[in-house]
């Protein structure tokens, strides 16, 4: 890893923990709210479907999570499993891509569908 | 720094990464069972009835405790990088911990 990634990878991280720090509170709290009546496919659809804020809400949390996440992956796969930092690259962008389809399809299913 | 702060900051640290790692391998899972929702409503029913057995409700609990920590601590080392080091690190890493062990008690309340 260069200095310059190196860098990089610490701004993604912090920039992308910035962005959700807000959204984990917002969560925590609709969980909370939400929990408290039992949960189901309707009454989260009936919170959810159709609702431009909860869509941009949750589709930013998905990209900043993805990219979060992966980084910090890389790290634990560099440091703990002593992967080389190329392969841990790869991995780890292989595992934000997958966080960032599969996130993006369950905010489509609970707002689209 | 003394010996002990040193450690609870490397605790608080390690209990980042982990809590971190927890939730990354949890996230998948999360985002699977939510797009059940786009096709098979029934199947996430049912997936939400399974999860009322009181043993999922503590594994629950422990990933809304392993969230709060993870976000607290995050805090801490963001306002630790940019404001500079603060004597009371090790206070505010004890009070990510306790916070996040309310939050979870709050939840279970909440589904209790």
């Amino acid at each position: 890893m260069t200095s310059l990634s190196g860098v990089r990878l610490y701004t993604w991280q912090r920039l992308s923990a910035a962005v959700m720090a807000p959204l984990v509170v917002l969560h925590l709290g609709t969980i909370l709210y939400a929990v408290n009546a039992g949960l189901s496919a309707a009454e989260i659809l009936a919170r959810t479907q159709g609702s431009v804020f909860w869509g941009a809400i949750y589709s930013v949390f998905v990209l900043a999570a993805a990219i979060h996440a992966a980084i910090g992956l890389r790290a634990i796969l560099v440091e703990w499993a002593r992967l080389r930092p190329v392969s841990a690259g790869w991995v780890s962008a292989g595992f934000a891509l997958v966080l960032l389809v599969l996130g993006l399809r369950a905010v489509g299913a609970v707002v689209l569908s | 720094m003394s010996a002990s702060r040193q450690k609870l900051l490397w605790i608080a640290a390690l209990i980042h990464r982990v809590s971190g790692l927890v939730l990354a391998i949890f996230l998948p899972l999360h985002f699977l069972v939510l797009g059940l929702a786009l096709s098979q409503a029934s199947r996430l029913d049912g997936f939400l009835r399974w999860s009322d057995m009181p043993v999922v409700k503590v594994a629950e609990m422990g990933l809304v405790i392993l969230l709060t920590v993870h976000l607290l601590g995050g805090l801490r080392l963001l306002v630790l990088e940019n404001a500079g080091w603060s004597a009371r690190q090790g206070a505010w890493a004890l009070a990510a911990g306790g916070v996040s062990v309310i939050a979870g008690f709050a939840f279970l309340f909440q589904v209790l």
